[in-house]
């Protein structure tokens, strides 16, 4: 986003703020993003997105109607109460799911009209996926399975092996490689699932209650991490249903039964809990 | 593909004691089969070789003579003249039933039987020392007698020894003319291949019941006219006897056929049965892997996350269903080859090495068991949903 266009979308925030209709707020920010920033391509733009179910008579609309752009270089986090969603959600960003209905552009191309194998090398060149519980094979050493997504994009054996080092420099566990899992703590888990992460150069990383499994001195380590990663560039799309951890983004979207009843700057969202 | 491959061995060797109670249905399997059909083909192939040393292109001809419908021997050598083109010796086979004396001793194993000039020819024999009997030997009924190794030896002292020697048939004195070269290079003794009596067959058929021969051997040019041959002598003993139950006409080839077909039957039966065990054997393995998929599970919903497609995983499981069965396919092999090579000569006497069809049928079916058995596990494997995979334990 540029500069100019920042400022007047926070002016315009503010005085929405300042009316006080919390719905309102919400669609002329949306508007308001989209009609200024129509020439620039967004990195995400979800726009009505539905994922219905039917479990027996019923149908659950686990998602109904969600719109959200993120652009490049943002750290948000999706907050939400255990069945608001959010998983829902963000299964359907990382294209691990398609909407029912709705449109998702993941760097302009159209997520939910691709079929099982498009989905899949979709998700290796453009999701990083940070698991809560770390996710790493055991059978495998620290650096096999920070090559795996590598492995996957069928990358040659040699630039996969550079690739994984330098993910693992950037994490600072270059000499674990050899390891095995098991043989790490949990904070250094999570590090070798976050260079997975990066390995392949993602688009976003997108990490699914990434300090869930970590106690809290470790899981502030991660968080910095995270802000380290989002300061040099990467997008990052956390989602979490602990508040306190949502704050640590720099933007905040709350999702409450299906639908995003708060988006905007992680400043504002502390003020309303 | 390559990358598969060694996933798959990485996950057999990292689970050593499951992959090899995995293996040992197929291996069991396997030896089974090799064991068994080389154990049947072994012992069938000696005895089909003691067959061929009677002579596959000899054709047996049994008459029971009556008084009115009879055939001489004279009637049967005008038909040898007549059949040049397809006969190349006859003898008629005039079995003499009584004592054998050399000196005091009695040769009570030995048989004593009338030939012809032809006999040595068509046994193959050569002769030790001495000669063989003669056309005049026949026609003037000389009692005279050619005698195996054995016998030689046995009673008198060497084969030069033998020569001259008297032996007495049923009380009538025979001079021994000559010993026929050893033809078992591994045993002499009592009853066996070394242990005869020849005699010109006029000589035998004065000395026995009936004067006219009841039996006689043809030998055919080959074995590929037998049919032909068998054939003319069934049409002219039908000509004289007018009923089949007076003669008999038995090809050796015909015989020798028949055999090998039951030694294909045999096979393929036991083999078949053997087979059975394979089945089973595959099917734990397709048990193996559906608990391996399930285990697994967590793994495969991680992968398909960072990007593995479906064709990816089906073929990390379906390669390493192929690899556990190959590896049992193998060492199944090596231990029936090993069993057979020692089993068999104890059991039956004989070599019998592992058959190179049953080797390479079961190598094959093991590779088949893999990827038929592999594959249902495999696809369970590919369809996972991933979100649901990432969630279970």
């Amino acid at each position: 986003m540029s500069k100019g266009s920042e400022i007047i979308t926070n002016e315009i925030s503010n005085t929405m703020d300042r009316s006080g209709d919390q719905t309102m707020d919400r669609t002329m920010d949306q508007t308001m993003y989209q009609t200024i920033d129509r020439k620039t391509a967004h990195l995400i733009e979800m726009t009505g997105i539905c994922k219905f179910y039917e479990m027996g008579d019923e149908t659950v609309r686990a998602n109904d109607n969600i719109n959200l752009i993120v652009e490049k270089g943002e750290f948000l986090s999706i907050v939400g109460k255990s069945g608001s969603g959010k998983s829902t959600l963000m299964n359907i960003i990382g294209a691990l799911d398609v909407p029912t209905s709705g449109t998702y552009l993941l760097d302009g191309e159209d997520v939910g009209r691709m079929n099982d194998n498009q989905l899949a090398d979709f998700r290796n060149r453009k999701i990083g996926f940070v698991f809560q519980q770390y996710n790493l094979l055991p059978k495998l050493t620290v650096q096999e399975n920070v090559e795996l997504p590598l492995l996957y994009a069928k990358v040659s054996r040699k630039e996969r092996s550079e690739r994984a080092m330098e993910a693992l420099v950037r994490v600072g566990l270059e000499s674990k490689a050899s390891n095995m899992p098991n043989q790490l703590s949990g904070g250094q888990q999570q590090r070798v699932s976050i260079a997975r992460a990066l390995a392949g150069s993602p688009s976003i990383l997108l990490a699914d209650e990434p300090t869930g499994a970590l106690d809290s001195r470790t899981s502030i380590q991660i968080l910095e991490f995270f802000k380290q990663l989002n300061e040099e560039g990467n997008t990052v799309i956390m989602i979490t249903h602990d508040s306190s951890i949502a704050l640590q983004a720099r933007r905040v979207a709350r999702i409450t039964d299906g639908t995003i009843d708060f988006d905007g700057k992680a400043e504002d969202y502390a003020r309303i809990i | 593909m390559r990358e598969s491959f060694n996933l798959a061995l990485k996950s057999i060797w990292g689970n050593k004691m499951r992959s090899f109670l995995t293996m040992l249905g197929i291996i069991i399997g396997v030896a089974a089969v090799i064991t068994l059909v080389s154990l049947v083909n072994g012992y069938m192939g000696y005895m089909t070789e003691s067959f061929t040393s009677m002579g596959t292109n000899q054709i047996n001809v049994n008459l029971m003579n009556m008084s009115t419908r009879f055939v001489t021997e004279e009637d049967m050598y005008d038909f040898y003249d007549e059949h040049q083109d397809i006969f190349i010796q006859m003898t008629p086979s005039v079995q003499v039933s009584g004592s054998v004396k050399a000196g005091s001793e009695q040769l009570s194993s030995t048989s004593v039987t009338g030939v012809s000039e032809e006999y040595a020819d068509m046994k193959g024999y050569k002769m030790e020392t001495g000669r063989f009997i003669s056309y005049p030997d026949i026609s003037t009924r000389q009692k005279v007698a050619v005698i195996g190794y054995f016998d030689a030896c046995q009673y008198f002292g060497s084969p030069e020894n033998a020569i001259g020697q008297k032996l007495k048939i049923n009380g009538y004195a025979f001079f021994v003319i000559g010993v026929v070269q050893r033809q078992d290079e591994d045993e002499l003794e009592e009853g066996g291949s070394d242990d005869f009596v020849l005699i010109p067959y006029s000589v035998a058929c004065k000395m026995s019941r009936s004067s006219i021969p009841s039996n006689y051997t043809f030998a055919t040019k080959d074995t590929s006219v037998s049919e032909e041959a068998a054939d003319i002598l069934e049409t002219y003993l039908e000509e004289v006897y007018r009923n089949d139950d007076l003669y008999t006409v038995t090809a050796m080839s015909e015989l020798l056929d028949s055999l090998n077909e039951m030694i294909a039957m045999m096979s393929l039966l036991l083999g078949g049965i053997a087979g059975i065990s394979l089945l089973v054997a595959g099917v734990g393995v397709m048990n193996i892997m559906l608990v391996s998929v399930t285990e697994r599970t967590r793994e495969i919903g991680i992968r398909k996350a960072l990007g593995a497609r479906r064709s990816v995983i089906m073929q990390q499981f379906v390669i390493e269903a192929a690899l556990t069965s190959v590896l049992g396919g193998l060492l199944g092999i090596a231990l029936g080859s090993a069993i057979s090579i020692v089993i068999g000569p104890m059991l039956l006497q004989t070599e019998t090495p592992p058959t190179a069809g049953a080797v390479i049928i079961s190598f094959g079916v093991s590779v088949a068991i893999g990827l038929i058995f592999g594959y249902m596990p495999a696809s369970r494997a590919a369809k996972l949903n991933p979100i649901d995979a990432l969630r279970s334990e």
